[in-house]
């Protein structure tokens, strides 16, 4: 089973309620931190890292000596990542998106792989839960790349285990968020009960649509703000899977890097309920689907 | 012309509530919502548009089923696994097609099309801060570096016109494609951070990509009375790096109050924190160079007289 902690708007306590799901979590379990932008859920899983690895992508390089300069490379290329300027070949490696289709198209074969470092993915252990997270390299425009190497290294895995997996995602519903959430058996969605929290809720809802999936409502800091959010999920028919209540002693100990579920026994109790109902919604949606 | 952008690589350290705020407190500048994919800053600023715009960028490829043969060549070619087989003949998943063009210029059967992918809107609005440029990308759409380039163009060139010397942008969360779109080639990137074990490591996150692109920051402490050893850390950190240090903002509900009452916190009557922000959007000015600019016009206006 995946669960993908998702949301849309950051800072809503994604990592909160995936680091304590996972502190709580029945039976073998692998955590994958797929914000590698920001990645934040080693700093509360506190796991000892066993390995890691740089992650790169194919880039073009051109042997000019075979090199005609006819032009096909640059006429292809959609991300402006490859030109013909005279007799000089110019890339821009940082622009590629390596889909290869500059050597595909040259005529002459005078474009071979070259590589662009996108990162590193490192593993490790926190008691039995294995643990993912991959780190984009500062500069690094592109993180979807990235993103499925961490997810294809969680899932070996966790399949090699029988394992669940819990994702923690990025915020935002464009391309690194998709990318993440693709493949889920479940997306759990964590707002917060403000204006703000409300209207990316909605964009995340009409984003994660596409994949078909059971979705759930998480409302972190319940009792700020108001009840727009609540009525929202009543009028799409979300259920509302967990209420975790604003309190300063909770602030604080996210502060420190606790874990809610580990720092407290009313979360540990809250979060073991929320581990169950994602467990008994996933079941559920199978044997329909079945 | 001053361009100053508001990032924080953790999401929902406040940067938009800050940014309406700066807004509310600036002059003559031009407001940028350059968080295209979960934008928020027009849930406080009420814009009215005036033009809507809309975006396209890329293409995506899409088989024809009456002309598809069946052969797989794409499939093989793919390398986003975004080419599927379906029945006798082969689909492509919009959600994973970048777009490349390798399939359609390699299909024998010459049964797959191309066109454009429409991604998004993007608007010019008023406001009762003064004029926003702001977008929002279609669900799960791709392209957001784009449009935030897009818009950054739209602002400035919107913002000489008008004889602005500011244009105040929010930006996105996180380090990718779309932060490093907002900031190349801008003056300041205002970091707001927090004192949280997330917040200090995600900000040595953004302050290595302001560095990596020579662009100067200042930092700002939001919720700062959550964790004073953690504020304590977040300044040597800052000194260490020579980033200056804007002030501290304390964690307060009058944030959320401002946020329903769809105000920036520094509109709302007798709030204590309307001072501090007042002194750190001071410090923001003097940083960017924005108090010497008017000088200047101040001192050419005087001349022309």
């Amino acid at each position: 089973m995946i669960a993908a902690i998702a949301s849309g708007k950051g800072g809503t306590g994604k990592t909160t309620v995936a680091a304590s799901l996972a502190a709580v979590w029945q039976g073998p379990l692998t955590a994958a931190d797929l914000d590698v932008e920001a990645p934040n859920l080693h700093l509360f899983l506190k796991a000892e890292i066993a390995g890691r690895r740089e992650i790169s992508m194919m880039i073009p390089k051109v042997d000019e000596s075979r090199c005609n300069y006819c032009g096909a490379c640059s006429d292809i290329c959609q991300f402006k990542a490859i030109s013909v300027l005279g007799q000089v070949m110019l890339t821009l490696p940082e622009m590629c998106h390596g889909c290869g289709a500059c050597m595909a198209v040259c005529p002459e074969e005078a474009i071979s792989e070259d590589s662009r470092s996108l990162g590193e993915i490192t593993w490790g252990k926190r008691g039995d839960i294995d643990c993912f997270s991959g780190r984009l390299r500062v500069g690094e425009a592109m993180s979807p790349p990235l993103i499925g190497h961490v997810k294809d290294a969680a899932q070996k895995t966790a399949s090699e285990r029988g394992a669940d997996l819990i994702y923690d995602a990025p915020p935002g519903v464009s391309c690194p968020a998709m990318k993440a959430v693709t493949g889920a058996d479940i997306i759990v969605l964590v707002t917060e009960p403000t204006p703000f929290g409300l209207y990316d809720l909605k964009l995340a809802v009409d984003s994660f649509a596409a994949f078909k999936r059971p979705m759930g409502v998480v409302v972190n800091r319940a009792g700020i703000g108001n009840d727009k959010v609540y009525d929202y999920c009543r009028h799409k028919g979300l259920p509302l899977l967990a209420e975790i209540p604003f309190t300063r002693s909770a602030a604080e100990a996210y502060s420190r890097g606790l874990i809610l579920a580990e720092a407290f026994e009313e979360h540990r109790e809250r979060f073991a309920a929320l581990a169950e109902e994602i467990r008994r919604r996933c079941v559920s949606a199978r044997e329909v689907t079945a | 012309m001053k361009e100053i952008v508001c990032i924080s690589g953790k999401g929902g350290t406040g940067k938009t509530s800050l940014t309406a705020a700066f807004s509310h407190l600036a002059e003559n500048k031009m407001i940028c919502d350059l968080d295209v994919d979960a934008p928020d800053l027009h849930l406080i600023l009420k814009p009215q548009i005036e033009a809507t715009e809309e975006f396209y960028s890329g293409n995506e490829a899409i088989i024809d089923p009456d002309r598809c043969e069946g052969c797989g060549q794409c499939a093989d070619l793919c390398r986003f696994g975004a080419v599927f087989e379906s029945g006798e003949i082969y689909e492509i998943d919009p959600l994973r097609c970048e777009g490349c063009k390798l399939c359609v210029a390699m299909c024998p059967a010459e049964a797959i099309d191309f066109p454009r992918r429409h991604c998004g809107q993007w608007f010019r609005s008023e406001s009762r801060f003064g004029p926003v440029f702001h977008a929002q990308l279609f669900p799960g759409e791709e392209n957001s570096g784009r449009l935030v380039s897009l818009l950054r163009q739209e602002a400035r060139q919107a913002a000489e016109k008008r004889g602005y010397s500011l244009v105040l942008a929010d930006g996105a969360p996180g380090i990718g494609c779309p932060v490093i779109a907002s900031l190349s080639g801008a003056d300041l990137a205002v970091i707001i951070s927090e004192p949280t074990v997330s917040g200090r490591h995600d900000l040595e996150r953004v302050a290595d990509l302001c560095a990596y692109f020579g662009m100067p920051a200042a930092v700002v402490i939001n919720k700062a009375d959550l964790n004073e050893d953690a504020c304590m850390d977040i300044e040597s950190f800052c000194r260490q790096r020579g980033l200056d240090l804007l002030g501290r903002v304390p964690h307060d509900e009058q944030f959320v109050a401002a946020m329903i009452q769809e105000k920036a916190v520094t509109e709302l009557e007798d709030s204590p924190l309307s001072g501090r922000i007042r002194r750190i959007w001071a410090g923001i000015e003097k940083r960017a160079g924005l108090n010497e600019q008017k000088t200047q016009e101040t001192i050419i206006l005087k001349e022309e007289e």
